[in-house]
């Protein structure tokens, strides 16, 4: 599979009134063409330095990117420019010109790439047709909803051709509806168009929707990469467990009590276990959080159990029996999670 | 009022007009690259440039903290040297000019600033070049506060205008001051002074109409 990005023990140090600030530290990663990769970690994580390195648009304190197996740090101004016009890149704020209509707007990187008068006005008609607003030509984005605003961003981001699509947080000032649509415009257009992808997010919601893969940044540190199925199904990292599972668990009734976490896929998530533990074994157990998902069309669940004392080997090996994966869970992290 | 006074009132409209018109349109020729200067090579910006920021918006500064009536004796042997008078309606246009100027660049300077970030952004990650940022990213987007400086801008000068009359300029400022005040006569002073009122009056409100409509 194709690279289009290489991230090798990437860097950066933001320096303000003399105080510095790592906002990334060794990252490195790999974004393969034709896939949504999704980057997510909390508000401040450094999602955005990261993204911003990927066009240069923030320059890395050290280690290197490569684009398609360019260096990007060795690039002169005036590369870096025409590197950029293969990798486009929409934004929460949407940024669309006010003063200028929908259709000048998505005109306006094809003009900076040399495109023609008439050509160019094509070119934009047929990108307004694929984000469906081809009627709305003439309108000024102050008279569009959010939902409108980002399709327009998403046309004028896609006129030139570009390779690599980065969207930071691009849906983050939508509602749930229009977040959904954009999302769905997003997989559409990937998969016609053969767009590689790059999602910055905050919300896990949007990452199961749509990414292939992802990785999980936590205060400027990659804390887990890899497909999304295997993250949602066995999160390695505290950060990524934190993303996956519930914030407000009940409270155990006992201090001492072992806890457990199962987690079921696709297959397993139809079976009523713990109605079989009972009955089959008379074991009983607490329930303290319960939650299911899906993912790329494939049902995941995840349950944090209290054992109750003395019948926790036997219940365990009820589970693993089952094919189940069950991990052990402190009572720290079950109340701070 | 006499008949030559009338006529004398109707030619000062027009050198008020003129030396208004003639003067805004230079310190914007001038002002409005020196604002973009100002604004571009401040710290942040696209052609961050800061020992050419400081000395711009120093010659900027001085300029604009000297009272024009100061600025318009100082000025005499220059404006000499380029009208080949010191006196008359065409002489006034360059100390105007040269007061005005300092206030269009910040004003200019003010307006950009306005741009939302963001929107410079998308246009770097586009691959434009700053030179093309300024033209199709940040003059169109700042064009409706542009605008609201010009209307103040231009009835600033207006009323500058009479003041040059002091030296020898034109317009309804020296017909104020000669008959107005030299002569004692009330009624041409008061004629005059509401004439200049209406002017600002109608140059600010019509501009301040305009860059409402350019707004998007
Ligand atoms: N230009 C900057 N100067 C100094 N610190 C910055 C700058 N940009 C971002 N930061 C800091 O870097 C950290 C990561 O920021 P950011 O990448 O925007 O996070 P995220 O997008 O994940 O919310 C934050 O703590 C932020 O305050
Ligand atoms: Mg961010």
């Amino acid at each position: 599979m194709t690279e289009v990005f290489r991230l090798d023990r990437v860097s950066k140090k933001y320096i303000n009134d003399g105080r510095e600030f790592l906002a990334l530290k060794d990252v490195s990663l790999s974004i393969s063409e034709g896939e949504i990769f999704g980057i997510i970690g909390m508000s401040g994580a450094g999602k955005s330095t990261l993204v911003r390195t990927l066009n240069r648009l923030e320059d890395v304190t050290s280690g290197t990117i490569s684009f398609y197996g360019q260096d990007l740090g060795s690039l002169n101004a005036r590369d870096v420019r025409k590197v950029r016009r293969n990798i486009a890149m929409i934004f929460q704020s949407f940024n669309l010109l006010q003063q200028r209509s929908v259709l000048s707007n998505v005109m306006q990187p094809l003009r900076i790439a040399g495109v023609r008068g008439n050509e160019r006005k094509e070119k934009a008609l047929e990108m307004l047709r694929v984000v469906g607003l081809e009627d709305k030509k003439d309108e000024y984005p102050s008279r569009l909803s959010g939902g409108q605003r980002q399709r327009v961003a998403i046309a004028r981001a896609l006129a030139s051709e570009p390779k690599v699509l980065l969207c930071d947080e691009a849906t983050s000032a939508l509602d749930p509806k229009m977040t959904s649509e954009i999302l769905d415009l997003l997989k559409d257009i990937n998969r016609t168009r053969k767009l590689t992808i790059v999602i910055i997010t905050h919300e896990m919601s949007v990452v199961e929707k749509i990414c292939d893969r992802v990785a999980i940044i936590d205060s400027g540190m990659l804390a887990e990469a890899g497909e999304v199925k295997s993250i949602f199904a066995d999160p390695q990292s505290e950060a990524a467990r934190k993303l996956v599972f519930p914030s407000n668990p009940f409270d155990p009734s006992e201090k001492d009590s072992r806890l457990i976490r199962l987690v079921f896929d696709g297959l397993s998530a139809g079976r009523p276990f713990i109605a079989e533990l009972v009955e089959k074994t008379g074991h009983k157990v607490n329930i303290l959080s319960a939650n299911t998902r899906s993912v790329g069309g494939i049902g995941y669940g995840q349950m944090v159990l209290e054992l109750p004392k003395g019948e926790e080997e036997q219940i365990i090996g009820f589970f693993k029996d089952r094919g189940l994966s069950v991990q052990e869970v402190k009572h720290s992290e079950q109340l701070h999670s | 009022m006499s008949s030559y006074i009338v006529e004398a009132i109707k030619n000062g409209i027009f050198e008020t007009l003129q030396m208004t018109f003639f003067a805004s349109l230079l310190s914007y020729v001038i002002g409005l690259p020196l604002g973009i200067l100002l604004y571009s090579t401040s710290k942040g910006r696209i052609l961050s440039n800061r020992p050419l920021n400081l000395i711009f918006g120093l010659i900027v500064n001085i300029c604009r903290s000297l009272p024009f009536l100061i600025l318009l004796v100082l000025l005499i042997p220059f404006t000499r040297f380029v009208t080949g008078s010191s006196i008359g309606t065409t002489a006034s246009i360059v100390p105007l000019t040269v007061g005005a100027v300092p206030i269009v660049a910040r004003m200019v300077e003010s307006s950009l600033s306005e741009v939302s970030p963001g929107i410079i952004e998308a246009a770097v990650s586009m691959g434009a070049s700053p030179i093309y940022i300024i033209v199709h990213f940040i003059l169109p987007e700042a064009t409706p506060s542009l605008l609201f400086g010009a209307a103040i801008n231009i009835s600033t000068v207006l009323g500058y205008s009479a003041m040059a009359g002091v030296i020898g300029g034109g317009g309804l400022g020296a017909i104020a001051l000669q008959y107005g005040y030299y002569r004692y006569q009330k009624d041409v002073l008061w004629t005059t002074v509401t004439l200049l009122i209406i002017m600002v009056m109608t140059i600010q409100e019509g501009g301040n109409m305009i860059a409402k409509k350019a707004r998007k």
